[in-house]
Protein backbone atom coordinates (compact mmCIF):
# COMPACT_ATOMS: atom_id res chain seq x y z
CA UNK A 1 0.00 0.00 0.00
CA UNK A 2 2.77 2.69 1.04
CA UNK A 3 4.36 1.73 -2.53
CA UNK A 4 1.42 2.35 -4.40
CA UNK A 5 0.94 5.64 -2.30
CA UNK A 6 4.69 6.48 -3.16
CA UNK A 7 4.39 5.72 -6.81
CA UNK A 8 1.04 8.02 -7.04
CA UNK A 9 3.17 10.55 -5.21
CA UNK A 10 5.62 10.23 -8.15
CA UNK A 11 3.17 10.66 -10.81
CA UNK A 12 1.76 13.71 -9.30
CA UNK A 13 5.36 15.14 -9.62
CA UNK A 14 5.40 14.09 -13.50
CA UNK A 15 2.06 15.80 -14.05
CA UNK A 16 3.69 19.34 -13.14
CA UNK A 17 3.47 21.96 -16.30
CA UNK A 18 6.97 22.10 -16.88
CA UNK A 19 7.38 17.90 -17.04
CA UNK A 20 4.85 18.35 -19.63
CA UNK A 21 6.11 21.01 -21.03
CA UNK A 22 9.74 19.53 -21.73
CA UNK A 23 7.94 16.45 -23.13
CA UNK A 24 5.98 18.52 -25.49
CA UNK A 25 9.45 19.71 -26.74
CA UNK A 26 11.01 16.38 -26.48
CA UNK A 27 8.20 14.90 -28.83
CA UNK A 28 8.31 18.19 -31.32
CA UNK A 29 12.17 17.72 -31.57
CA UNK A 30 11.70 13.93 -32.46
CA UNK A 31 8.72 14.97 -34.94
CA UNK A 32 11.10 17.22 -36.52
CA UNK A 33 13.70 14.27 -36.71
CA UNK A 34 11.49 11.67 -38.45
CA UNK A 35 9.98 14.62 -41.24
CA UNK A 36 13.41 15.51 -41.80
CA UNK A 37 14.83 12.40 -42.58
CA UNK A 38 11.60 10.97 -44.86
CA UNK A 39 12.00 14.25 -46.87
CA UNK A 40 15.58 13.65 -47.68
CA UNK A 41 15.83 11.72 -50.45
CA UNK A 42 14.94 12.51 -53.84
CA UNK A 43 11.02 12.11 -55.26
CA UNK A 44 11.08 8.67 -57.04
CA UNK A 45 7.22 8.93 -58.27
CA UNK A 46 8.76 9.35 -61.94
CA UNK A 47 10.64 6.12 -61.48
CA UNK A 48 7.41 4.27 -60.07
CA UNK A 49 5.44 5.39 -63.24
CA UNK A 50 7.63 3.85 -65.54
CA UNK A 51 7.99 0.80 -63.70
CA UNK A 52 4.73 0.14 -63.94
CA UNK A 53 4.44 0.98 -67.33
CA UNK A 54 2.93 4.97 -67.13
CA UNK A 55 3.80 7.68 -68.29
CA UNK A 56 3.23 10.68 -66.37
CA UNK A 57 2.91 14.02 -67.39
CA UNK A 58 5.98 16.30 -67.56
CA UNK A 59 6.30 19.18 -65.35
CA UNK A 60 5.81 22.60 -67.05
CA UNK A 61 8.80 24.82 -66.09
CA UNK A 62 9.14 28.22 -67.15
CA UNK A 63 12.98 28.93 -67.11
CA UNK A 64 15.22 31.37 -68.64
CA UNK A 65 17.64 30.85 -71.65
CA UNK A 66 21.42 30.16 -70.59
CA UNK A 67 23.14 33.67 -71.47
CA UNK A 68 20.13 35.19 -71.62
CA UNK A 69 17.51 36.01 -74.63
CA UNK A 70 14.33 35.20 -73.05
CA UNK A 71 12.52 32.67 -71.64
CA UNK A 72 11.21 29.25 -72.48
CA UNK A 73 8.66 26.60 -71.22
CA UNK A 74 8.51 22.89 -71.43
CA UNK A 75 4.74 23.88 -73.53
CA UNK A 76 6.72 25.50 -76.34
CA UNK A 77 8.37 21.92 -77.57
CA UNK A 78 5.06 19.93 -77.41
CA UNK A 79 4.50 17.97 -79.83
CA UNK A 80 8.27 16.91 -80.07
CA UNK A 81 10.16 14.44 -78.82
CA UNK A 82 12.01 16.50 -76.13
CA UNK A 83 15.51 14.73 -74.60
CA UNK A 84 15.83 16.75 -71.33
CA UNK A 85 19.69 16.66 -69.98
CA UNK A 86 20.22 18.04 -66.99
CA UNK A 87 23.77 19.03 -66.43
CA UNK A 88 26.38 21.73 -64.75
CA UNK A 89 30.08 22.53 -65.96
CA UNK A 90 31.92 21.28 -63.13
CA UNK A 91 30.26 17.71 -63.51
CA UNK A 92 32.81 14.82 -65.45
CA UNK A 93 30.06 12.97 -66.68
CA UNK A 94 28.77 15.53 -68.32
CA UNK A 95 31.58 16.02 -70.37
CA UNK A 96 31.76 12.77 -71.38
CA UNK A 97 28.12 12.47 -72.48
CA UNK A 98 27.93 16.06 -74.19
CA UNK A 99 29.53 14.70 -78.02
CA UNK A 100 26.56 11.97 -77.87
CA UNK A 101 23.99 14.26 -76.98
CA UNK A 102 24.80 16.86 -79.82
CA UNK A 103 25.21 13.73 -82.41
CA UNK A 104 21.49 12.85 -81.28
CA UNK A 105 20.45 16.21 -81.28
CA UNK A 106 21.48 16.78 -84.87
CA UNK A 107 19.92 13.17 -85.92
CA UNK A 108 16.63 13.55 -84.40
CA UNK A 109 16.00 17.53 -84.85
CA UNK A 110 16.99 17.08 -88.53
CA UNK A 111 13.52 17.00 -89.60
CA UNK A 112 11.33 18.57 -86.16
CA UNK A 113 10.28 15.92 -84.56
CA UNK A 114 12.77 15.98 -81.63
CA UNK A 115 15.37 18.42 -79.94
CA UNK A 116 17.71 17.99 -77.31
CA UNK A 117 17.17 20.23 -74.02
CA UNK A 118 20.34 21.30 -71.88
CA UNK A 119 19.62 22.59 -68.01
CA UNK A 120 22.30 23.68 -66.67
CA UNK A 121 22.00 23.45 -62.67
CA UNK A 122 24.14 24.57 -60.12
CA UNK A 123 26.64 26.46 -61.73
CA UNK A 124 27.74 30.11 -62.90
CA UNK A 125 26.91 31.26 -66.41
CA UNK A 126 30.63 32.34 -67.51
CA UNK A 127 31.80 28.58 -66.84
CA UNK A 128 28.55 27.33 -68.39
CA UNK A 129 28.73 29.36 -71.64
CA UNK A 130 32.23 28.16 -72.06
CA UNK A 131 31.45 24.66 -71.31
CA UNK A 132 28.82 25.13 -74.10
CA UNK A 133 31.59 26.32 -76.49
CA UNK A 134 34.09 24.02 -75.90
CA UNK A 135 32.18 21.25 -76.84
CA UNK A 136 30.08 23.08 -79.97
CA UNK A 137 26.86 22.13 -78.33
CA UNK A 138 23.94 23.38 -80.78
CA UNK A 139 20.77 22.50 -79.20
CA UNK A 140 19.15 25.12 -76.77
CA UNK A 141 19.97 25.95 -73.43
CA UNK A 142 18.46 27.18 -70.04
CA UNK A 143 19.16 27.82 -66.84
CA UNK A 144 17.51 26.81 -63.61
CA UNK A 145 18.50 29.86 -60.85
CA UNK A 146 16.17 29.03 -58.79
CA UNK A 147 16.71 25.08 -59.12
CA UNK A 148 12.61 24.68 -59.17
CA UNK A 149 13.15 21.86 -61.76
CA UNK A 150 14.92 19.35 -59.92
CA UNK A 151 12.78 18.48 -57.08
CA UNK A 152 10.04 18.58 -59.53
CA UNK A 153 11.52 16.09 -61.71
CA UNK A 154 13.29 14.11 -58.73
CA UNK A 155 16.65 14.93 -60.00
CA UNK A 156 19.00 14.03 -57.70
CA UNK A 157 22.73 14.77 -59.08
CA UNK A 158 23.43 15.28 -62.61
CA UNK A 159 23.84 14.45 -65.39
CA UNK A 160 20.71 13.22 -65.81
CA UNK A 161 18.13 13.13 -68.99
CA UNK A 162 14.80 12.75 -69.10
CA UNK A 163 12.81 11.48 -72.53
CA UNK A 164 9.33 13.59 -73.02
CA UNK A 165 6.87 12.11 -75.42
CA UNK A 166 5.39 14.68 -78.07
CA UNK A 167 2.27 14.49 -76.05
CA UNK A 168 3.86 15.44 -73.08
CA UNK A 169 4.50 12.70 -71.05
CA UNK A 170 7.63 11.33 -69.40
CA UNK A 171 8.53 7.81 -71.48
CA UNK A 172 11.82 7.29 -69.79
CA UNK A 173 14.77 8.37 -67.49
CA UNK A 174 18.10 8.19 -67.06
CA UNK A 175 19.68 8.94 -63.85
CA UNK A 176 23.62 9.13 -64.67
CA UNK A 177 25.13 9.87 -67.94
CA UNK A 178 23.66 8.55 -71.20
CA UNK A 179 25.10 6.12 -73.44
CA UNK A 180 24.14 5.03 -77.00
CA UNK A 181 21.90 1.99 -76.10
CA UNK A 182 19.87 4.25 -73.96
CA UNK A 183 19.22 6.59 -76.72
CA UNK A 184 18.40 3.89 -79.31
CA UNK A 185 15.96 2.17 -76.86
CA UNK A 186 14.49 5.43 -75.32
CA UNK A 187 14.49 8.00 -78.24
CA UNK A 188 14.37 6.28 -81.51
CA UNK A 189 11.48 5.06 -81.46
CA UNK A 190 9.57 7.86 -80.27
CA UNK A 191 11.12 10.06 -83.11
CA UNK A 192 10.23 7.52 -85.26
CA UNK A 193 6.98 6.84 -84.03
CA UNK A 194 6.37 10.43 -84.85
CA UNK A 195 7.64 9.97 -88.59
CA UNK B 1 53.42 66.64 -88.92
CA UNK B 2 54.72 68.81 -85.32
CA UNK B 3 50.72 69.25 -85.04
CA UNK B 4 49.53 65.31 -85.33
CA UNK B 5 52.30 64.68 -82.86
CA UNK B 6 51.17 67.27 -80.06
CA UNK B 7 47.21 65.85 -80.86
CA UNK B 8 48.58 62.29 -80.47
CA UNK B 9 50.09 63.41 -77.28
CA UNK B 10 47.01 65.46 -76.13
CA UNK B 11 44.91 62.06 -76.84
CA UNK B 12 47.46 59.90 -74.88
CA UNK B 13 47.37 62.29 -71.61
CA UNK B 14 43.34 62.71 -71.52
CA UNK B 15 43.31 58.88 -72.18
CA UNK B 16 45.49 57.50 -69.17
CA UNK B 17 43.91 59.04 -66.09
CA UNK B 18 40.63 57.47 -67.44
CA UNK B 19 41.96 54.09 -67.97
CA UNK B 20 44.00 54.06 -64.66
CA UNK B 21 40.52 55.26 -62.95
CA UNK B 22 38.60 52.34 -64.68
CA UNK B 23 42.11 49.22 -63.53
CA UNK B 24 42.35 51.09 -60.29
CA UNK B 25 39.15 50.49 -58.36
CA UNK B 26 39.80 48.73 -54.68
CA UNK B 27 38.54 45.61 -53.82
CA UNK B 28 35.74 45.80 -51.55
CA UNK B 29 36.12 42.74 -49.43
CA UNK B 30 38.21 39.10 -50.29
CA UNK B 31 37.17 35.98 -51.21
CA UNK B 32 37.48 34.81 -47.53
CA UNK B 33 35.34 37.17 -46.19
CA UNK B 34 32.28 35.94 -48.83
CA UNK B 35 33.19 32.31 -48.62
CA UNK B 36 32.16 32.36 -44.88
CA UNK B 37 29.04 33.37 -45.70
CA UNK B 38 27.69 30.94 -49.10
CA UNK B 39 27.34 27.52 -49.51
CA UNK B 40 28.48 25.16 -52.09
CA UNK B 41 25.10 24.32 -53.31
CA UNK B 42 26.48 21.36 -55.16
CA UNK B 43 28.35 19.86 -51.48
CA UNK B 44 25.82 20.94 -49.49
CA UNK B 45 28.23 22.23 -47.36
CA UNK B 46 29.97 26.01 -46.35
CA UNK B 47 31.85 26.91 -49.56
CA UNK B 48 34.88 27.42 -46.56
CA UNK B 49 34.57 23.94 -45.94
CA UNK B 50 34.46 22.34 -49.53
CA UNK B 51 38.07 22.69 -50.10
CA UNK B 52 38.38 19.56 -52.54
CA UNK B 53 35.26 20.17 -54.85
CA UNK B 54 35.64 21.27 -58.05
CA UNK B 55 32.22 23.01 -58.17
CA UNK B 56 33.26 24.86 -54.99
CA UNK B 57 36.97 25.78 -56.39
CA UNK B 58 34.70 27.17 -59.32
CA UNK B 59 32.56 28.70 -57.05
CA UNK B 60 35.72 30.45 -55.56
CA UNK B 61 36.87 31.48 -59.03
CA UNK B 62 33.76 33.20 -59.68
CA UNK B 63 33.66 35.00 -56.00
CA UNK B 64 37.82 35.83 -56.90
CA UNK B 65 36.52 37.58 -60.35
CA UNK B 66 33.46 39.50 -58.81
CA UNK B 67 35.97 40.98 -55.95
CA UNK B 68 39.00 41.72 -58.32
CA UNK B 69 35.87 43.77 -60.20
CA UNK B 70 35.52 45.68 -56.81
CA UNK B 71 31.89 44.55 -56.08
CA UNK B 72 30.82 44.94 -52.16
CA UNK B 73 30.04 41.24 -50.25
CA UNK B 74 26.27 42.57 -50.67
CA UNK B 75 26.46 42.86 -54.52
CA UNK B 76 28.67 39.30 -54.97
CA UNK B 77 25.96 37.28 -52.50
CA UNK B 78 23.29 39.00 -54.70
CA UNK B 79 25.12 37.72 -57.97
CA UNK B 80 25.53 34.27 -56.87
CA UNK B 81 21.41 34.04 -55.18
CA UNK B 82 21.13 35.21 -59.74
CA UNK B 83 23.40 32.00 -60.56
CA UNK B 84 22.80 29.46 -57.97
CA UNK B 85 19.40 30.24 -55.94
CA UNK B 86 18.52 31.68 -52.68
CA UNK B 87 20.32 28.40 -51.49
CA UNK B 88 23.59 29.50 -51.89
CA UNK B 89 23.30 31.76 -48.91
CA UNK B 90 24.53 29.64 -45.54
CA UNK B 91 20.81 31.03 -44.01
CA UNK B 92 18.45 28.82 -44.00
CA UNK B 93 14.64 29.44 -45.64
CA UNK B 94 12.30 31.87 -43.70
CA UNK B 95 9.41 29.64 -44.00
CA UNK B 96 8.49 25.85 -43.85
CA UNK B 97 11.06 23.02 -42.83
CA UNK B 98 13.27 25.35 -42.42
CA UNK B 99 11.70 27.47 -40.22
CA UNK B 100 10.44 24.47 -37.96
CA UNK B 101 14.27 23.52 -37.47
CA UNK B 102 15.56 26.66 -35.95
CA UNK B 103 12.01 27.68 -34.29
CA UNK B 104 11.51 23.95 -32.34
CA UNK B 105 14.89 23.25 -31.59
CA UNK B 106 14.73 26.84 -29.60
CA UNK B 107 11.38 26.24 -28.06
CA UNK B 108 12.76 22.89 -26.94
CA UNK B 109 15.86 24.20 -25.40
CA UNK B 110 13.06 26.76 -23.49
CA UNK B 111 11.13 24.09 -22.36
CA UNK B 112 14.12 22.06 -21.21
CA UNK B 113 15.43 24.53 -19.48
CA UNK B 114 12.50 25.71 -17.66
CA UNK B 115 11.86 22.09 -16.88
CA UNK B 116 15.41 21.81 -15.16
CA UNK B 117 14.62 24.75 -13.42
CA UNK B 118 11.39 23.92 -12.05
CA UNK B 119 12.68 20.47 -10.62
CA UNK B 120 16.11 21.96 -9.30
CA UNK B 121 13.03 24.39 -7.21
CA UNK B 122 11.28 21.27 -6.61
CA UNK B 123 14.74 19.40 -5.09
CA UNK B 124 15.26 22.68 -2.96
CA UNK B 125 11.50 22.83 -1.47
CA UNK B 126 11.89 19.44 -0.81
CA UNK B 127 15.50 19.46 0.90
CA UNK B 128 13.96 22.27 3.09
CA UNK B 129 11.16 20.33 4.27
CA UNK B 130 13.01 17.67 4.76
CA UNK B 131 14.80 19.33 7.33
CA UNK B 132 18.46 21.87 8.17
CA UNK B 133 21.25 21.11 6.25
CA UNK B 134 24.23 18.92 6.58
CA UNK B 135 26.07 19.94 9.54
CA UNK B 136 23.14 22.17 10.86
CA UNK B 137 23.32 20.99 14.94
CA UNK B 138 20.14 22.70 15.87
CA UNK B 139 17.70 20.28 13.97
CA UNK B 140 17.36 16.55 13.43
CA UNK B 141 19.08 14.44 11.09
CA UNK B 142 17.00 14.44 7.15
CA UNK B 143 15.54 11.09 6.21
CA UNK B 144 14.10 8.40 8.03
CA UNK B 145 10.86 6.78 7.54
CA UNK B 146 9.20 9.69 9.49
CA UNK B 147 9.91 11.96 6.67
CA UNK B 148 9.10 9.50 3.85
CA UNK B 149 5.84 9.13 4.85
CA UNK B 150 5.44 12.92 5.73
CA UNK B 151 6.27 13.54 2.22
CA UNK B 152 4.46 10.76 0.79
CA UNK B 153 0.83 12.27 2.56
CA UNK B 154 1.89 15.37 1.62
CA UNK B 155 2.08 14.30 -2.21
CA UNK B 156 -1.10 12.35 -2.08
CA UNK B 157 -3.42 15.13 -0.80
CA UNK B 158 -1.30 17.23 -3.41
CA UNK B 159 -0.23 19.71 0.03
Amino acid sequence: MRALNTLMGRMQRLRSPFVIAALIGVTALLGLLVYGLSHTGPDRDIDDSLAKGERKPAPDFDLPRLGGGGRRTLADYRGKVVVLNVWGSWCDPCRSESPLLERWHKRISRDGRGTLLGVDVLDNTPDARAFVREYGLTYPQLKDPSDELRPEYGVAGVPETIVIDPRGRIAAVKRGPVDDAFMRREVAPLVEAGA
Amino acid sequence: MRRVAGLLLAVVCLALPAAATAADCRPRTTLGDVENEVMCPVCGTPLALATEAPQANRERAFIQDLVDDCLSKDQIKNRLVAEYGSEVLATPDDSGFDLAATLVPALAVLLGGGAVTAAALQWRRSRRRDGPADGDPSGPAPGGAASERLQDDLDRYGR
